[in-house]
């Protein structure tokens, strides 16, 4: 069973210089209590597609065509503001790298903490009792008296650790995370990630978790969607993905990784060129400009090709792999 | 790399007067200690990386370096002449053969003024001595990658790659002998920390140019450096050549940083040693080792007697229970 179903998203802004299409025929699924990364560059689309998901689009922004299934029966992409709004604070909840968006500054932790379990049908003891168990379980130190304490008494690291134990509190179907841990020290990114594994298993829900930050992806994630410029260029389970990657800019991007090289290396690996003006999106595959595979059939978009058990990519060298390998 | 070193950093503290009595409960100090005694020198040619986590006075440091923020103990010796405590003016002259490189690229970059006129902004600044401004602008974009038709663009007009490419054509224009660069990739897309860093490399070796990094990404400095220091509270907890540093830690806390970067390897076997709790605020500094709050390996003498800094083999510790080889904590433990 799937939790979200994209099927052909297709997303774009009126801007002064034309309509830029900022995604383009975008699927992919979530299953049932699995942890999805989206892996991409900035400007390749990753809070664009959350955006859409959640209905949270900029006014002159649209969504042109596809389909966001959600739990296999409510078409979000159809629902209205207040059912959506309803759904948002229900099944699916959202932690961003800021983590005052989701913290109200002038209102105890305690009291926020609380607040989200409006649902839950739980005595005022028992959600107090809850929230201390959460932040506990966030490893706030002193959770009985941190209730009590306010947003700004708490460090960055806490802040966002608190906005995660909020968002899971509400027992949702599927946690929307947004570059959550970008912020942070690797130290505490590394923690926050676990942590996030951890409240996962305990509550079942699935995860979209979005990054630009391979290493975190690689850590965290079951399954993982690479984007370029807009187009979902490769997917699979992170292991396919990582350890067998069929597109080239997957392939490029991995070794661009400075942490992949295990000995010195005089020049790091880079990707020349720019992604493509999404106003005037070439013709063909979307990565043939920067490509070191470009040839005479890259002129057509290559199809998705599947080339092992739920792991595609959008190149027609996919079913090759020593030919996506060869670095130029 | 030989020769006199071109920055000798000796002692040097910078302290922060604590001023706001609501932060400053009873018995708290009046000033903070955001660098609190650090020494090292870089020579031509090399580089120099300070890590360590946000806080740690990293950028505080840089400043130090630079005339920026006065130093309250210590000295900072840059091509042989002390240049700590100089006036403006006479500090003026050095800056010129001292870059320092921003941490926010696009934010540094004033957005009414074009390329060309920002990477001779310095000429302006500390005299043009009859320079021809366009040969120099062209001289300078070429030094740093950038096509010649980039000098009428705006900062806005810029990818990220670029600005930081002008960013160091800024810094490099009186032909420096020491740049000093604070985190040149922050916020920068892989595929183009690598371009920036690269460049930096480039220019280090063809101008034969000493360079302090600052990063917080450590698989970065593995590349770029010959030597580095990691920085806790203020202080380095230990200095090195960057190989050895890397492939036998010997302080726990390098040895946490370093478990902490995740490698983009879902087989990797995750052997990690997790920091408990978060970095001790500086107003209220642990005793003894002051790193023990948050060592796995801490025993009795961590809390009381701070570690006296060893040296051994070009490397400089202060721990009383350094790592051997491979070693790892006695039991893993959370955040
Ligand atoms: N409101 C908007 N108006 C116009 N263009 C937009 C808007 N929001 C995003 N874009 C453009 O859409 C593309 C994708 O942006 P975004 O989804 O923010 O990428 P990411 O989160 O991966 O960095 C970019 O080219 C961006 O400039
Ligand atoms: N102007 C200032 N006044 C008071 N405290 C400061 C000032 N600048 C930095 N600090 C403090 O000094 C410490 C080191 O900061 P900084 O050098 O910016 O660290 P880093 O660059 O390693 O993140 C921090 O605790 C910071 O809050
Ligand atoms: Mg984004
Ligand atoms: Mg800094």
């Amino acid at each position: 069973m799937s939790v979200l179903s994209v099927n052909g998203l297709t997303v774009s802004f009126t801007t002064d210089g034309g309509t830029l299409t900022a995604l383009r025929d975008v699927s992919f699924d979530i299953p049932d209590q699995r942890i999805v990364g989206v892996v991409g560059e900035s400007g390749c689309g990753k809070s664009t597609l959350i955006n859409a998901i959640l209905g949270l689009l900029a006014d002159n922004g649209r969504i042109d065509a596809g389909s966001v299934l959600f739990q296999n029966d409510r078409e979000l992409t159809r629902l209205g503001d207040s059912d959506m709004r309803a759904l948002r604070g229900q099944r699916i909840s959202t932690v961003f790298q800021d983590p005052m968006g989701a913290l109200n500054p002038v209102l105890s932790v305690g009291h926020q903490m609380i607040n989200v379990q409006y649902r839950s049908g739980r005595s005022k003891a028992e959600k107090i009792a809850r929230a201390v168990e959460m932040l506990r379980k966030v490893r706030i130190p002193d959770a009985d008296t941190a209730l009590s304490r306010y947003p700004h008494q708490f460090s960055g690291g806490m802040k966002q650790r608190i906005a995660i134990a909020m968002a899971l509190m509400m027992e949702p179907a599927l946690l929307i995370a947004d570059e959550p841990t970008t912020a942070l020290d690797a130290t505490l990114e590394v923690a926050t990630i676990e942590l996030l594994k951890e409240l996962q298993r305990d509550i079942g829900c699935s995860v979209l978790f979005i990054s630009h930050h391979l290493g975190v992806i690689a850590e965290l994630c079951d399954e993982v969607i690479v984007m370029y410029a807009g187009e979902v260029v490769e997917r699979g389970t992170t292991r396919q993905v990582f350890n067998d990657p069929r597109h080239p800019y997957t392939f490029r991007l991995l070794d661009c990784d400075p942490a992949r090289q295990h000995q010195r290396v005089r020049h790091l690996p880079t990707i020349p060129g720019e992604i493509p003006d999404l106003r005037r999106r070439p013709e063909g595959c979307i990565f043939a400009a920067r490509c070191h595979r470009v040839h005479y059939a890259c002129m057509r978009t290559p199809p998705v090709t599947e080339v092992g058990n739920g792991h595609a990519a959008r190149c027609w060298l996919a079913g090759n792999p020593e030919t996506v390998k060869v670095t130029a | 790399m030989s020769g006199a070193p071109v920055l000798e950093v000796d002692g040097v503290e910078v302290t922060f007067p604590v001023n706001r009595p609501l932060l400053r409960p009873f018995g708290r100090p009046h000033s903070i200690k955001g660098v609190a005694g650090v020494s090292f020198e870089v020579k031509r040619g090399e580089t120099f990386a300070l890590v360590g986590e946000s806080g740690s006075g990293k950028t505080t440091l840089a400043r130090a370096i630079n005339g920026l923020q006065p130093v309250s103990a210590g000295s900072v010796t840059f091509e042989g002449q002390r240049i700590d405590g100089l006036g403006r003016a006479e500090m003026k002259l050095h800056r010129r053969r001292m870059a320092m490189m921003f941490q926010d690229p696009i934010g540094s970059l004033s957005p009414r003024q074009t390329v060309g006129e920002l990477v001779t902004e310095a000429f302006r600044i500390h005299g043009s001595e009859g320079r021809d401004m366009r040969a120099e602008t062209a001289r300078l974009l070429s030094l740093v990658g950038l096509p010649l038709d980039f000098a009428d663009r705006y900062p806005h007009q810029l990818s990220g790659g670029q600005a930081r490419r002008v960013g160091v054509a800024r810094a490099i224009a009186f032909n420096p002998v020491l740049v000093v660069a604070d985190e040149p990739t922050a916020g920068l897309d892989v595929s183009v920390q690598g371009e920036v860093l690269n460049l930096l490399n480039d220019l280090r070796e063809r101008l034969g140019l000493a360079m302090v990094i600052i990063t917080h990404n450590l698989h970065v400095v593995r590349h770029v450096a010959d030597r580095m220091a990691v920085m806790y509270l203020g202080r380095f907890v230990e200095t090195g050549k960057t190989e050895a540093i890397f492939s036998e830690p010997s302080h726990p806390y390098t040895a946490a940083l370093l478990s902490a970067n995740p490698e983009p390897d879902p087989d990797k076997a995750r052997d990690r040693i997790s920091l408990p709790a978060e970095v001790p605020s500086l107003l209220a500094r642990p005793s003894g080792c002051e790193f023990h709050t948050r060592c796995p390996w801490a025993r009795e003498i961590c809390r009381s007697t701070p570690p006296p800094a060893s040296e051994r083999a070009g490397r400089v510790l202060t721990c009383h229970f350094p790592l051997g080889p491979g070693e790892h904590p006695p039991e893993r433990i959370g955040l």
